[in-house]
């Protein structure tokens, strides 16, 4: 780790360290025009989310069998599914079941990740190489097949997905946790702090998970991005909310068979995935730039 | 033996980054003769490695020469393209750097990295440019050079790795050398052998050397002349004997007095106060202002040129200038400095 | 390097026994009786005890997981609850076509991830460098079912000048190689967007170290400098995520098979758990996890291998 001290010119006041580096990543990512777009789309999203249903005219699973797989029009802006259903108004209700599946299960797996990565890393020894070849283990099924097994065993539901896609995303930030702990805890000020006398739990919450706050914020970011994907995929495999639950995975399920007649049954709640996923994805790469110490110049 | 060989004229080279102009060389001249030693001494940041990088134009993207001549042999580098400068570098100028340790690309083998700038400048086959590469080896002093050409830079020590710089720098017989604090990452036993080498090696070609360092014992070691470096401006550029006996820049009496030497007391050795400007703020007036203790209001005023003084030494000081409004008898870290324009009255009144 | 690979070996028995009894527990963590999963809905108290004795489900668990493995081992992966016919077989008949997908897949993923990935380097900052790197971050955010589907609907019904072999909707692992071409885009471009992003990054990492400048010192030229002396450093690290993609490609498998409807281990899985024919989710999982560690293996010594001379100083 190379300490970089700032250039302090003339008629410049000093400030805290922390207050400092405050300021400079909130510079840093205000300029970062990327990031303050996905930052703003986050925003909006995570608003429609939980005031989107208010605003929206009638019920997401209001059938209307005359008016089968309508097109877009004035009427129903995302046009009409096999039902009838006004997708536009499922995909706003749509919008808070993604929100809480990305932001649910990030905050599950991040939670009991942090944890162990810490415990990992400040304690070492063997319980260290026991939670790392847990990971390890965790690991070992690749891509969304460890997701897949987990639903396959506790079965299809919403709340289960969430589970899955927690347990899913552990292992990463145990990992980054455990690595920033373990550069924290060679810091010199931490064995001076232990001679004080102070306590595991001070030290911990005091002095390591300050330190290792910004890898876990930039991981909780793009982890989302990635559970709300994972997610998508179950319930596009019919393993997630049961329909008639306007989830976007579930709506893509659906509407597959009448791709034929009617794409914009899988164009818009496909779109929509997109465009939660790149907001997230971009946020999370602003945060890291603009927290990334090596970039600090 | 006083042919010019390369003659820099009032070098400018600004950074650019998001929110600021940088001029980190902002006006540098100097000579070089043929089969002398230059040295560049200045602290870190006074825009001496960025001088040498711009000699050879091998600046960062966000750097940029604004201004100046580099004349090598009569003509200006900077108006070369870059194919005719490839074959510049490498070749009639060449260059090592401070880090032996990352200089050198890990995944090639010292033969390899040798022998491409054979291959490239003097048109040899593989073959033959790898039996040069042991000959400039063993000329560094390498031993077992015939083994150590076909190692990878992990198996070898820092000293080592700077002699392969040296005889790389060295493969096409350069006709400028430039070392760019080539002992500052060694240890200090190291320092002293590498040192001498290039000084041997220096003799034995006859090429001419461009000394970079923050170390005025390097200067005092190997130059025939030196430019002082400060904030991006050479502040005093004299031949070395003068300027170790009578420095006359505020800056380099300050650098000369926190150099331990015997005949000085020990309560005299005093260092300069303050830091090098932020080069994003640079002082109005002459950069030195605020840390000379002889800063007069013209000083922080107005910035003062490179002129010659009586002895046709340049020196960047309104001490030495007819403008000097200060006493005539200045006492700059406890040394005694007559101003110039004063002494030249004093000479008439007489 | 070889207490290297010995110990590397090592690692992964545990990680191998850890996924095993993760998989082998599956079976009593659904809820229900496995026995009476096995005998159907109607059977009689009789039978199951029967089925329960028969495969030793009776027996305390530690027992039943060594025999299981001991079965595993000798390649018996049990039997399908569907068809009755052993899992093993299910799976052989499916392997390769997984595995062939995710093969070309990583192909693909990493020959237009690095070219991107360089070209974006090279030029950074440039129109180019931003349009590809735009790309790669939509490429990472797509869901890939949702892109295939895409694929489908533009090629398959798309416009009349499309080639024939386009329109090729792989119904089955057909003998035509062309039917490849939109399930491998569909898998593989995800991974092309990682390894793009990945090689840029590298690339501007050496880009900026010493020996680059100490190249061009040498009086080196542009493409010599990049593609000798930068490349070569920079691939190093972009190695250790082929392994994963491969993996990932596997794993994602699962998602490309069903929208192409190929009869692969991804499709037989999905099946599978559709069925709640337990066996077979047991065996895939397992197999594919196995395949997962055993290419990770290879890449960690292939990695240590290149980069020992970086590693060491």
């Amino acid at each position: 780790m190379v300490q970089h001290t700032p250039v302090v010119g003339i008629g410049q006041k000093r400030s805290s360290p922390r207050v400092e580096a405050y300021k400079t990543f909130w510079r840093r990512l205000r300029k970062n025009k990327a990031a303050v777009v996905g930052g703003v789309l986050i925003l909006l999203f995570v608003l429609t989310g939980i005031f989107g249903p208010f605003f929206t005219t009638g019920d997401p699973n209001a059938t209307q069998i005359s008016n089968k797989l309508a097109p877009p029009s004035g009427e129903h802006w995302f046009g009409t599914d096999n039902y009838g259903r006004d997708i536009f108004t499922r995909i706003i209700h749509g919008m808070g079941i993604t929100m809480k599946v990305g932001f649910l299960s990030v905050a599950l797996g991040g939670t009991v990740g942090v944890i162990l990565g810490i415990f990992s890393g400040y304690y070492g020894g063997p319980l260290d190489t026991f939670i790392m070849r847990a990971m390890d283990i965790l690991l070992a099924f690749p891509g969304i097949l460890l997701a897949l097994a987990i639903v396959s065993v506790l079965g299809g539901s919403l709340q289960n997905v969430i589970i899955a896609v927690g347990v899913f995303s552990v292992p990463a930030f145990a990992r980054i946790v455990r690595g920033s702990t373990l550069t924290v805890r060679k810091l010199e000020y931490i064995d001076a702090v232990k001679a004080l006398g102070a306590s595991d739990a001070r030290i911990i919450f005091k002095h390591i998970l300050p330190n290792v706050l910004s890898p876990i914020i930039v991981q909780l970011t793009l982890r989302i991005a990635t559970a709300v994907l994972t997610a998508s995929g179950l319930a596009f495999l019919g393993l997630g909310a049961k329909p008639p639950t306007p989830e976007w995975g579930a709506m893509l399920n659906e509407g597959r068979a009448y791709m034929q007649q009617a794409p914009h049954l899988v164009l818009f709640p496909g779109i929509m995935i997109v465009l939660v996923v790149l907001a997230f994805n971009i946020f999370g790469d602003g945060l890291r730039d603009a927290l990334d110490p090596k970039m600090n110049k | 033996m006083n042919s010019v060989l390369l003659e820099v004229e009032d070098l400018r080279t600004t950074f650019y980054t998001d929110d600021a102009e940088v001029k980190a060389v902002d006006g540098v001249s100097f000579v070089l003769r043929k089969g002398k030693t230059l040295g560049i001494v200045g602290e870190s940041g006074s825009g001496k490695s960025i001088t040498a990088l711009s000699i050879l134009k091998l600046l960062a993207n966000n750097g940029k020469i604004v201004g100046g001549k580099v004349q090598f042999k009569g003509e200006d580098l900077l108006t070369y393209s870059d194919k005719k400068m490839r074959d510049i570098r490498g070749n009639a100028i060449s260059m090592i750097f401070q880090e032996p340790m990352t200089s050198l690309n890990p995944v090639f083998t010292v033969g390899q990295q040798i022998s491409e700038s054979i291959m490239k400048h003097q048109n040899l086959s593989k073959k033959e440019a790898l039996v040069k590469s042991v000959e400039l080896l063993k000329l560094v002093g390498i031993p077992s050079p015939d083994k150590r050409v076909k190692q990878y830079p992990y198996e070898l020590s820092g000293g080592m790795r700077q002699r392969v710089m040296i005889a790389m720098a060295l493969a096409c017989n350069p006709e400028i050398l430039i070392a760019d604090e080539p002992t500052t990452a060694l240890d200090v036993t190291i320092q002293a052998q590498i040192l001498r080498l290039i000084r041997d090696l220096q003799k034995r070609l006859g090429m001419s050397v461009i000394m970079i360092t923050h170390d005025l014992g390097v200067v005092a070691e190997t130059c025939d002349s030196v430019a002082v470096m400060y904030a991006g401006q050479v502040v005093e550029y004299s031949d070395v004997v003068t300027l170790f006996q009578q420095p006359k820049h505020p800056y380099t009496i300050g650098l000369m007095n926190s150099l331990p030497r015997h005949d000085v007391e020990l309560e005299k050795l005093e260092s300069i106060q303050g830091n090098v400007p932020n080069p994003k703020e640079m002082p109005l007036g002459c950069r030195f202002a605020p840390r000379c203790p002889a800063a007069t209001d013209l000083c922080r005023r107005e910035m003062p040129e490179l002129m010659k003084d009586t002895e046709g030494n340049d020196i960047r000081c309104w001490i030495y200038s007819e403008k000097w409004e200060g006493e005539a008898e200045v006492i700059v870290y406890g040394e005694k400095r007559i101003a110039e324009s004063r002494r030249t009255e004093t000479i008439l009144s007489d | 390097m070889t207490k290297f690979i010995v110990r590397r070996l090592l690692q992964t028995i545990p990680v191998l026994l850890g996924v095993s009894i993760l998989v082998f527990s599956m079976m009593y963590l659904i809820p229900g009786n496995p026995a009476q999963m096995i005998a159907g809905e109607g059977a009689s108290p009789q039978t199951i005890a029967q089925i329960e004795e028969k495969l030793g489900l009776n027996k305390p668990a530690p027992v039943q997981y060594l025999s299981y493995m001991k079965n595993v081992v000798q390649g018996d992966l049990g039997n399908s609850i569907r068809s009755g016919r052993p899992v093993a077989d299910e799976i052989k008949a499916r392997f390769w076509t997984t595995v062939e997908l995710s093969f070309y897949a990583t192909i693909l993923a990493v020959f237009l991830g690095l070219i991107a990935g360089i070209i974006s380097a090279v030029r950074h900052y440039t129109w180019s460098d931003v349009s590809i790197m735009l790309v790669a971050l939509f490429g990472l955010s797509m869901p890939n079912f949702w892109f295939g589907l895409m694929l489908i609907q533009w090629f398959a019904i798309g416009p009349e000048w499309m080639p024939e072999f386009m329109k090729m909707r792989a119904s089955g692992w057909g003998d035509d190689w062309r039917q490849l071409l939109l399930p491998v885009i569909t898998l593989g471009t995800g991974g092309a967007a990682i390894i793009a992003r990945m090689t840029r990054s590298s690339m501007l990492e050496v880009i900026g170290q010493d020996y680059i400048r100490t190249a061009r010192a040498k009086g080196m030229g542009e493409r010599v400098v990049i593609y000798r002396h930068a490349l070569k450093n920079a691939l190093i690290p972009v190695i250790t995520v082929v392994g994963l993609e491969f993996g990932g490609f596997l794993g994602g498998a699962v998602l490309t098979e069903t929208i192409f409807a190929i009869n692969g281990m991804g499709r037989l899985t999905i099946d599978a758990i559709r069925t709640r024919d337990f066996p077979i989710v047991q065996g895939t999982v397992l197999i594919i996890s196995f395949l997962f560690v055993f290419v990770n293996l290879l890449v960690d010594i292939s990695y240590r291998l290149l980069n020992k001379r970086i590693d060491l100083n």
